[in-house]
Formats: C-alpha cells, structure tokens, sequence
C-alpha cells in the first residue's frame, strides 16, 4: 500500500469516527430536547412539586442546583487555585510532591456514592448539620477538587518560563508574579476547568442524595436573609436539585406523568449546562481581554 | 574533535583603585548538581561601560551573567563573591528583590508581560509602591524614549504588548528594565531572536543607554560585541579565558584559544 492510499484511507477512518461521535452527541440531545421541551411551561419552570407524588414544577430544584454549584465553586475554587499553585509552582520535585498527585488522583477515581456515602456519615450525622445545600456542597468539593486542581497546575505550567523569569528579573517576589502576571495568562485554561467541572456538579445525582437530600422545601423567594430557615439562600436546609429529582421522579414518582415530568426536566438541566458554560466562558474572555489588554 | 588549550594560560586585566567599578566577582563558582559549569571566574566590570561577554555556546557566559543578579537562586549553586556597592550580595542574608531592582536583566527571548504596553512598565513600578499617576506616566515615557520605542508606540500605549514585532518586544523590555532605574543591567544574548534591523536598533539603544547604566552583555554575534562593547571578556568551558579591551581583543587576542575562537578556526 503506498503513502497516498494509507493518508486516504487514515482520514475517511478518521472522518467516520469523528462522525459518530458528533452523531451519538446531536441523536441524544435531539431526543432529551425533543421529548421534554413540550412539557416545559412556564409553571413548570417556576411551579413547586408536590412533596408527596413528585408532580408539579421545578421551580426549588432549579434554584437549588445553581445555588449548590454557585457554593461549591465558592468553596472549591479558592482551595484548587491554592493547590493548583503550589503544586505547579512551589512544589519541589521530590516523593512528597508525587504522594500528593497520587493522592489527588486517587480523589479523583472515588465513586460519587462512595463520596455520597462519606458525607452524609461525617456532616449529615456526625456533626448533625442534617441533609443541606452546605453538606452537599462539601461533598461535590471532594469532587471538584482533583479535577480543578489538576487543571489550574497545568494551566499554570503551560505558562512560559520566560514570563516567570521577566517578573523575578524585575525584583517581583515570586508570589506576586504568579497572581499578577501568571495567573491572567493562565485564566482561560483554569475557566475551561472550571466550566467543566461545573457541568459535572450540575449533573451529579449520587453524591448529593445522601447529602444535599431528596426534599425540596417549599421556600420563601421573597426572603434572601441566608438565617432564616425558609430563605432560599439558607444554607442549612435541604435541597434537592434537579439532578436528584430526576432520580427521584424516576424511581419513587407516584406521578402519573413521571415519564413526561422527568423528560421535562431532563431537558431544562441540559438548558441551564449549555447556558452556564456559555456564560461562564464569555466572562472568562471577558476578564481575560480586560488583564491582558488583547481586543 | 575539539582542541585542547590550557587553562592555565590566562589574560584577564584587573583595574587599579581609580577606576570605578559597577561589578566584580571574585572566584565565582557555579554548580548545577555535580557539573560544575564556571570555574573561578574573576571579573570586574568598569561603571558606565559595556562589556561584552562572547564564547561558544556552553561556555558559561549566560550562566555566569544570570549569577550576577541571582537569578541561578534555585536553579543552580552559586559559591564566591559578587561585589555590589562594596556588598557581597551572594550572600544568602542579602535581600534578592531588592538586588534585581537595582541590577535589571534582559532575556535572549522578547518576553513582555500578556498586558498592555503601559502596563508592562508600571506594574512592577506600582508592586513596588510607586503609586502616583503622573509619575508613573512620566516613568513610562522616560523608559520608553531611552529604550528608543516612544516614537513608534505612543499612539498605542493600551494596546498588547504581544501586538508588537519582536524588535518592539525586546526594546519594550529594555525599557521595562530600565524604568526601575537600576544601575547594572544585564543583557543575555538580547538580540539573536531579532532581524538585523530590529539588532541595530537594539544596539544604538545600548551605546545610548551607556551614559546611565553599565551594561554587561553576553553575545553570540563577534560583530556586535566589536561594535558595542568597550572591554571583552570571552569564555571557555566554564573558565574565563581572556579579558581584554574590545580593541585588543579583536586585533591582539593575547592567547592561542581566543585567536583560534576570533579567527574562527576553533577545534
């Protein structure tokens, strides 16, 4: 066979490969969109659910799972980027520094339940916290931090030396370097990880059961003091996501519609991944033209 | 099959007590691991002067340049002495920020900071506590009319520093160096990522530059440390061969290894 038939026959194999992807990825979203979206309605969107039946709108639950992301990142992010930059930066290339990368992965490969499972015996129980956003939200940082971690030290190290050497050259310390010129031109990578790791708490159902819980607690939107145990923003009650109520509605529904209620919701939680990514990704840039002054 | 010379067989001039120095080491060692990369150098380098460093690559001239103004901390070993301002500043209780502020480096490679050419100047000037704006803008055209840019960016100043040519680049970060107002300012082979253009540019920047600072320079290009240079020190291996003025070097070299390296009929 000679050079030009093998490139040939390399790019339809290839080509075809990529296809089915891409095919396998159009088919599912096409059937989740299609299937659910004629039963998503504006009550649907805002309603609450019947705590009984599992009917009704998903107003809580979409709250919930937002507010669950928006505090797991609060916690996450900060203990990553710290990991993130010590490991790419500080770290000395010894044993300890290789103990915690394999530490760090073996993090990474714990079953969500398993995860689950730990946080509901360690908050839910032994220091009577109960199923609650903040519970699941520590949780879902068992998760987020390997991946987040991994992510920010290798965004960080992709950064070329020469920009470390030209901050220390100008009498910079070595942390000020990092934040200040390092860390902006490592900000799109560390977004991309971020958003990532996002559409993976959105998406998590196993770990939060235990620990996030099942009910969704009809809650006051007209209240956003985080002490008062109905405002939406208390951290201490429990709060099914969507995720969750996806199972749920599947597996204990007594809902006579639970096919259509779950096929709904499957739906908007697809929505709510694509427009956080998207959004998340436009700040990024944003921020990233805004320190890097590029257009 | 590369020759043997001795080095033994040495020419390195010292200066008398007149003569006012910006730098000096003294039997300046360097280290990485158990290769021992600089043997004993022992240079002193004449203020408000350029002095070119030249050699083969793997001589130690950028290695011995970064030990001047720590930059080899962490990379590298670094024994003997380094004489700033009658300090030793090799000593490990000497404060390494404070030294870089005073003795500035410029890299082989242009590597301005991912931010707009203004901010490239004031933002160490800011880390550093300068914090007025007028200053700080008077700092930055100073800096960029000594670095001989002003002319060609002043329209674009919020532009990226990323959006100029390589010649741009690199007398952006001369300029960058010298807007901390050092006093020595190291340059490590500033021009060979550069066209012939951008490198005479570079160059008339440094003859200018000369009046303020003193300017040690490591160099591929023999013509450019003939045409910059006032004293010439060429490696060898790690040992400091000769050190000489340029004009001597390049019409009288003193031992048989640099007539061989300025000959070109080395090894």
């Amino acid at each position: 066979m000679n050079a030009k038939r093998t490139d040939f026959l390399a790019t339809v194999v290839i080509n075809l490969i990529v296809a089915t992807v891409v095919g396998i990825l159009v088919f599912l979203l096409a059937y989740i969109l299609i299937s659910g979206l004629p039963h998503v309605s504006w009550s649907f969107l805002t309603g609450t659910t019947d705590a009984f039946s599992g009917a009704g709108g998903i107003g809580v639950q979409l709250f919930n799972s937002f507010y669950l992301l928006v505090l797991t990142m609060l916690i996450s992010v900060p203990i990553s980027l710290g990991a993130g930059i010590y490991l790419a930066e500080y770290a000395k290339d010894n044993w300890r520094t290789s103990l915690i990368r394999s530490a760090i992965e073996v993090l990474s490969s714990l079953p969500s339940v398993v995860v689950g499972l730990f946080g509901f015996l360690l908050f839910v129980v032994k220091f009577k916290i109960g199923f609650s956003v903040i519970s699941g939200a520590i949780a879902l940082t068992f998760f987020n931090l390997p991946l987040l971690t991994r992510n920010i030290e290798e965004s960080l190290s992709a950064v070329s030396r020469s920009q470390r050497e030209a901050g220390l050259s100008l009498g910079l310390s070595k942390w000020k370097t990092e934040i200040g010129i390092i860390l902006p031109v490592a900000l799109p990578g560390i977004v991309t990880g971020i958003v990532l790791s996002a559409g993976r708490v959105f998406g998590e159902a196993a770990a939060l059961i235990y620990t996030a819980g099942q009910s969704a607690p009809v809650t006051n939107f007209g209240d956003w003091n985080p002490m008062d145990p109905a405002s939406p923003l208390n951290p201490f009650r429990p709060a099914e996501t969507l995720a969750v109520h996806i199972w749920k509605v599947n597996t204990e529904g007594l809902a006579n519609n639970a096919a259509q209620l779950s096929a709904a919701a499957s739906a908007v939680l697809i929505i709510a991944v694509l427009l956080f990514n998207l959004g998340a990704r436009l700040l990024g840039n944003f921020l990233y033209r805004r320190v890097t002054a590029s257009k | 099959m590369l020759k043997q010379y001795s080095f033994e067989e040495t020419a390195v001039q010292t200066f008398d007590e007149k003569t006012s120095l910006a730098m000096k080491t003294e039997n300046l060692q360097v280290f990485y691991g158990a290769n021992h990369a600089m043997h004993d150098a022992d240079l002193a380098f004449p203020k408000n002067q350029i002095t070119a460093l030249i050699g083969a690559s793997g001589s130690g001239k950028s290695t011995y340049l970064r030990s001047l103004n720590r930059m080899n901390d962490g990379i590298a070993t670094v024994t003997g002495k380094i004489w700033y301002h009658n300090v030793d500043i090799n000593e490990p209780t000497v404060n390494i920020y404070e030294i870089r502020r005073h003795i500035g480096m410029v890299f082989q490679r242009p590597n301005p900071f991912a931010k707009s050419i203004r901010e490239n100047i004031v933002y160490a000037l800011r880390a550093n506590g300068l914090k007025n704006k007028a200053e700080l803008e008077e700092r930055v055209e100073k800096s960029l009319r000594g670095a001989a840019l002003w002319d060609e960016v002043k329209d674009s100043l919020d532009k990226s520093a990323l959006s100029l040519s390589g010649g741009q680049q690199q007398r952006l970060c001369i300029a960058r160096s010298i807007a901390m107002e050092p006093d020595v300012l190291l340059l490590d082979e500033p021009c060979s990522a550069l066209d012939p253009i951008s490198t005479v540019k570079v160059e008339e920047t440094l003859l200018e530059l000369q009046k303020k600072y003193s300017i040690i320079i490591v160099t591929h290009n023999m013509q450019q440390a003939a045409r910059v240079s006032s004293q010439c020190a060429f490696f060898h291996l790690g040992h400091v061969m000769e050190y000489t003025p340029t004009g001597t070097m390049f019409s009288n070299p003193q031992i048989p290894v640099t007539q061989d390296y300025i000959a070109g009929s080395f090894g």
